[in-house]
């Protein structure tokens, strides 16, 4: 009996792990636009990606631009993504082309991150096949592009100094401006930090939240919701939130914040181009822009921080996204941030940040 | 009985009377220095202790002088000397060496120019065995950028000197140094420049569908450059929108790439100092 269960739980084993290793793979073909969007995105979430080609027109792009295209490049954050879920809906359907929403949400090394396409989608030999427009990769010729190298190092107190030799000041930094708001059911600190120095600073900025019997309930911190290293004179916004918490449960907070003298680099610089409030896809109020990498650098993850003002320059919302390419040296590359419905009417103005990751840099 | 009794009673009071007469023989100097040699005088033989502020020393001697080294009496303060089994003991006290170790203290490790009373400067005054010289001592103190600079003496109250010093009017890594006889202690204080006094930029080039935008050099007030790294920020403003780029001030100057427009207005602006207006068109 034991050695008929011990056979029983072998097989059972073995079972389980070829089912494990064996990711759903289908190239049966497609009856209607929609199963082939699925259909081909089940098969990239799966890393099949001779299986997604297959339901893709191949007027349309080559299987190596496919490819590409879907696992990423240059170390941005599409390289450290995986496609979580997809959603498809038909806009379109005449009786050889449609016109399919997909609703793409990845999972990623920042949290997760969302792609909306409308994709064509085409009756191929009786078969529906996407075509896919494929991303022009712009090429940067080759050049050489000169760049003053500016950083600042920091000689540090050494072991053998005196007690008199103190190290140098960290940086005076200044919290401009904060607004507390209730919104998606919680409540959200925002507002404006600057280096006031002359010097870089690593700042974070956090907040305690005190209940009516003054007592701590909550402490957070604006996490990636801010520059952490400002240069000299650089303004940053910060947005911390509470989930689940309601004003009226919140007597008072605290403020509370961090500056540290770090060794930085002033380089690269990130131009902001044409930015503008306009409805995306779905119709949702976005600002909308182009990212341009004036150094020579490749900055593999760019991440966009936006601060949108009232009439009266107080700050009413902070917003932040991430771009799934990287931002290579002279080229534009386009960005778009979240701005609530509710509150686009009642912006003024608007101020765009970005915070750059480089890996050849480590920062 | 009773005359065995007398003589023994008249050995101890001669044996306390000798005892009495070494213990009184034992001779302290007056005017000890840490780091310089001590003699101490003493009688008959035994061991000596000298047990001062953290540190004690062990003599055997025979009659006549125990001779302390210099570096062995490193500790200012207050001495007992003692000899084994002897009830008696001696006080003396030990002064301080001459100055050779200084501690300065130099505040703020950065500061704006022209500003006055902000550099405070504090030295406390020790010799060589970091024993703090309490009397009275001349400090220099010496605050310099470059070329110029300024020197000023102090006396020191039980062991230190302080001052308070204006920031120069120009800018850069200021040198305070504190000296005492041959000894120099050297702080670094960045006097830096104040905002900018005035913002302006043209058009430095264009090429393909970029225009370059570049600043004069950015000074201060006093004609001091603004410190490299200080964030300027240009702004375009045309119908595709806004183009802003912060741009980082580098030997001065400050630089930046923006969208070429058949009418666009830019503008130009450094923390609270805003710069001219240029109307750019025409790719």
């Amino acid at each position: 009996m034991a050695r008929l269960l011990l056979i029983i739980f072998v097989i059972v084993t073995v079972a389980l792990l070829a089912a494990g290793g064996i990711h759903k793979s289908s190239t049966a073909p497609a009856s209607n636009p929609e199963g082939a969007v699925q259909a081909m995105f089940s098969n990239v979430q799966g890393h099949d990606w001779n299986g997604a080609y297959s339901y893709i027109s191949p007027a349309s792009v080559d299987l190596q631009t496919f490819t590409r295209e879907l696992t990423g490049r240059d170390g941005s954050l599409r390289t450290y993504s995986q496609l979580e879920s997809i959603g498809v809906r038909t806009l379109k359907e005449t009786e050889n082309e449609a016109l399919v929403r997909t609703e793409l949400k990845y999972s990623t090394a920042v949290g997760a991150f969302y792609d909306t396409r409308d994709l064509k989608v085409v009756k191929d030999s009786g078969n529906w096949k996407v075509a896919w427009a494929a991303e022009k990769y712009p090429a940067v010729p080759p050049q050489v592009i000169p760049v003053n190298y500016l950083r600042w190092d920091i000689v540090w107190r050494g072991v053998g100094d005196d007690w008199g030799a103190q190290n140098v000041e960290n940086p005076n930094c200044r919290i401009l401006s904060m607004n507390a708001v209730e919104r998606e059911g919680g409540l959200i600190i925002m507002g404006e930090v600057e280096n006031e120095d002359t010097v870089p600073a690593f700042i974070t900025v956090g907040a305690v939240l005190t209940d009516n019997a003054g007592k701590d309930v909550a402490e957070e911190s604006s996490f990636d919701q801010v520059s952490h290293v400002l240069l000299p004179k650089e303004i940053s916004p910060y947005r911390i939130d509470f989930p689940g918490i309601k004003k009226s449960d919140v007597k008072s907070l605290r403020m509370t914040h961090n500056w540290m003298l770090v060794p930085a680099s002033a380089d690269p610089v990130i131009g902001v181009l044409h930015q503008r409030i306009e409805k995306d896809l779905t119709g949702r109020t976005v600002l909308k822009g182009e990212l341009l990498n004036e150094s020579g650098q490749t900055v593999n993850i760019p991440h966009v921080l936006a601060t949108f003002y009232d009439n009266g320059g107080k700050v009413i919302w902070v917003s932040d996204a991430y771009s799934d390419h990287a931002l290579l040296p002279q080229t534009p590359q386009p960005f778009s941030v979240a701005l609530r419905d509710d509150l686009a009417a009642n912006v003024h103005s608007y101020r765009v940040t970005v915070n750059h990751y480089s890996l050849n840099r480590g920062n | 009985m009773r005359t065995l009794i007398f003589i023994l009673l008249v050995l101890a009071v001669c044996w306390f009377a000798a005892d009495c007469a070494r213990a009184a023989e034992l001779h302290v100097p007056d005017n000890a220095v840490a780091g310089q040699p001590l003699t101490i005088n003493a009688a008959g033989s035994g061991t000596l202790y000298l047990i001062g502020p953290g540190q004690m020393i062990k003599r055997e001697f025979k009659s006549g002088s125990v001779d302390i080294k210099g570096e062995e009496l490193r500790s200012a303060g207050r001495w007992i000397a003692i000899v084994k089994g002897d009830h008696q003991s001696q006080v003396f006290w030990v002064k301080p060496g001459k100055p050779a170790n200084l501690s300065f203290l130099a505040r703020p490790s950065r500061v704006p120019v022209a500003r006055p009373n902000v550099i405070s400067g504090v030295t406390f005054v020790f010799d060589k065995y970091q024993n703090m010289v309490i009397d009275s001592t001349p400090v220099s103190f010496k605050l310099s950028v470059g070329d110029a600079g300024s020197t000023k003496t102090v006396t020191s109250h039980a062991g230190v000197a302080w001052i308070n010093s204006a920031s120069a009017a120009k800018a850069g890594a200021a040198q305070f140094v504190a000296s005492v006889g041959d000894t120099t202690v050297r702080r670094v204080v960045q006097q830096v420049a104040a905002d900018p006094c005035k913002l302006q930029m043209h058009v430095a080039g264009r090429s393909g569908d970029r225009v370059t935008v570049e600043t004069d050099p950015i000074r201060d007030c006093s004609g001091n450059p603004v410190p490299d790294g200080t964030i300027v920020t240009f702004i375009q403003t045309d119908k595709n929108g806004k183009s802003t780029v912060d741009a980082r001030i580098k030997k001065d100057i400050a630089r930046a790439e923006l969208p070429a427009s058949d009418n666009a207005t830019i503008t130009v602006a450094a923390g609270v100092v805003l710069g001219n207006e240029l109307h750019v068109g025409g790719r």
